[in-house]
């Protein structure tokens, strides 16, 4: 016998880096191998369309594991290396320059990438998309004073692009399908105070239309919408969702359904592979349904969650799924998944421009969207996996502390 | 340890400004510091998350811990450690004085 293949964790982002991280932690002494398609060591990217953007901060400040700290955790790094293969019996993975990777156990961390824009003329058109340093980088660089910016979508990306480039000088529209901003994670009320916070600062917001071509006029590029109507643009910034990276998995035979399957430790069905972060979906106990999350904190707490498991001690994730946006300097924070609701409890002031949101379906409070809020998400939070009822009247009435809600 | 001799001692709040719920952030010498009520014991720390710029203070107070408003991360604040992901670097911490009404934090003397 040689010597024992290493853990190999396949996708060096957020989610891989909190795996490696974490099974030095829990003690694993072994051989650890960390593989990553791009150039630099795991990064976050959240600043990546707000401070790193806006400028306020440099690329460099996203990284979460420098050489040095990976060094020090003993993990060989192995960067621009893209994983192409993976064979199951022979526990090898299979890169893109034709060399094989054995592995003892596998972590997939290999995220998501961009959805892209599939629409006549769109190879000609200065289109643009935000995952990567780079992409912030290159957006950063057009976005100057005067230069006329559509943004396709108006999830979260798309706006936090647009609030950015709007405060670097740009005129900008947003080119939004549903007939309302951020649908998929917040209730109407607060994609209507976005909407007026964007056409506040000069964004102009088309909604419940979409691109179906782009033209080039005289040096600049013109987004045809389905309604007819014209946008004339010198950048164009698409946000409209992203693909998990799952397929050397899917290949491999291990179920893939908008997402790796994984359960609530980040175990596949087989029991050498685990997997977090964006390109899973996992069995989320606290909604009792299967979940693929986009967001940081499952990024970061899956990992710890499937890096534990792998090491030997077990450990289920139990998050209430959480996210935050900021756009204009608001901050945004969404505690569970926007779905299916009955009531919705105003606490605050939207005037004021500090409120929250508490949404209920039968009676139990099932999530949250606090606007320049965070404290009410912390009590929220706890209120809910504490399952303590709540008194909806008391909840609304901002002279009663919230955090009183809590003694029940 | 730095003893006594070393510190700068400040005034920097009354005692009745510190709430179990709501502690009290205070910029003493251009640094940011959160000053806490345990259990009837004022703490002072860093007020400053280890993670990110967020000031502690901002967050949520529950038992000894203050949750940090941008990422969650938990901190003791009796002794500054990291107790929860995103934060791994433990806060400083500051001796405190009361004085009748008066709350002291001491500083390593310039
Ligand atoms: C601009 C932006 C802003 C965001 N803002 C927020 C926010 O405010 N709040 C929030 O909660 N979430 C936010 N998110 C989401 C959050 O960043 C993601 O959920 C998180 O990055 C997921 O981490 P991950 O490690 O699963 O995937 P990633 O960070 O995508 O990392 C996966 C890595 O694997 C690599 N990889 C993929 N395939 C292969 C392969 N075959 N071989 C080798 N390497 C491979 C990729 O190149 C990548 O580096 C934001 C995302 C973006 C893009």
């Amino acid at each position: 016998m040689g010597a024992t293949a290493p853990v190999v964790v396949a996708g060096a982002g957020q989610a891989g880096s909190w795996a490696v991280k974490t099974l030095r932690d829990e003690g694993y002494g072994g051989p650890l191998v960390l593989v990553g398609e791009e150039q630099h060591p795991p990064y976050e990217r959240p600043p990546l369309s707000k401070q790193v953007l806006l400028g306020d901060d440099p690329p460099e400040s996203t990284i979460l594991l420098d050489h040095d700290m990976l060094g020090e955790l003993d993990v060989e790094f192995r960067a621009r290396t893209r994983i192409t293969a993976l064979d199951r019996e022979r526990r090898i993975l299979g890169l893109e320059d034709g060399s094989t990777l054995a592995y003892d156990r596998l972590m997939i961390t290999t995220g998501a990438r961009v959805r892209r824009l599939e629409l006549p003329g769109a190879a000609e058109a200065p289109i643009m998309y935000l995952r990567t340093i780079e992409d912030s980088l290159a957006i950063a660089r057009k976005a100057a004073k005067g230069v006329r910016c559509v943004v396709i979508g108006g999830g979260l990306i798309g706006l936090e692009a647009a609030a950015a480039v709007s405060e670097l000088g740009c005129r900008v529209a947003v080119v939004e399908a549903g007939e309302r901003l951020m649908a998929r994670v917040v209730g109407p009320r607060t994609s209507a105070y976005f909407a007026d916070l964007h056409r506040t600062r000069g964004i102009e917001l088309v909604l419940g239309d979409s691109p179906v071509r782009l033209e080039q006029a005289g040096g600049s590029t013109r987004v045809i919408l389905a309604s007819g109507a014209g946008l004339d643009a010198d950048l164009i910034v698409v946000g409209i969702g992203v693909v998990p990276n799952a397929e050397f998995a899917a290949d491999a035979g291990l179920k893939v359904d908008n997402g790796l399957w994984v359960d609530e430790c980040g175990r596949t069905e087989d029991p050498r592979i685990f997997a977090a972060g964006d390109v899973t979906a996992h069995h989320n106990p606290v909604l009792g349904r299967r979940v693929r999350l986009e967001t940081w904190q499952n990024a970061q707490n899956q990992a710890i969650a499937a890096a534990r498991t792998l090491a030997g001690s077990e450990h289920a994730l139990s998050d209430i799924p959480w996210g935050w946006s900021n756009q204009f300097k608001v901050n945004l924070q969404i505690l569970g998944v926007a779905g299916h609701w009955d009531d919705a409890v105003l606490r605050g002031d939207p005037q004021g421009g500090s409120f929250s949101l508490f949404y209920f379906d039968q009676g139990a409070m099932c999530g949250v969207d606090a606007i320049n809020a965070p404290r009410d998400i912390a009590v929220a939070r706890r209120l809910m996996s504490r399952n303590i009822p709540v008194d909806r009247t008391r909840l609304g009435d901002r002279a009663v502390p919230l955090k009183d809600l809590l003694k029940g | 340890m730095a003893g006594d001799g070393a510190l700068e001692w400040h005034k920097v709040a009354n005692k009745a400004e510190i709430l179990n719920d709501e502690p009290l952030g205070v910029e003493v010498e251009e640094q940011f510091i959160g000053l806490y009520l345990v259990d009837g014991e004022i703490y002072a720390m860093d007020n400053v998350c280890s993670h990110e710029f967020a000031i502690l203070t901002d967050g949520f107070m529950e038992d000894e811990c203050i949750e940090c408003p941008i990422h969650q991360a938990l901190f003791d604040v009796r002794t500054g450690k990291a107790r929860s992901a995103p934060a791994e670097v433990d806060l400083k911490t500051y001796p405190v004085r009361v004085e009748g009404e008066d709350v002291f934090v001491g500083l390593p003397a310039k």
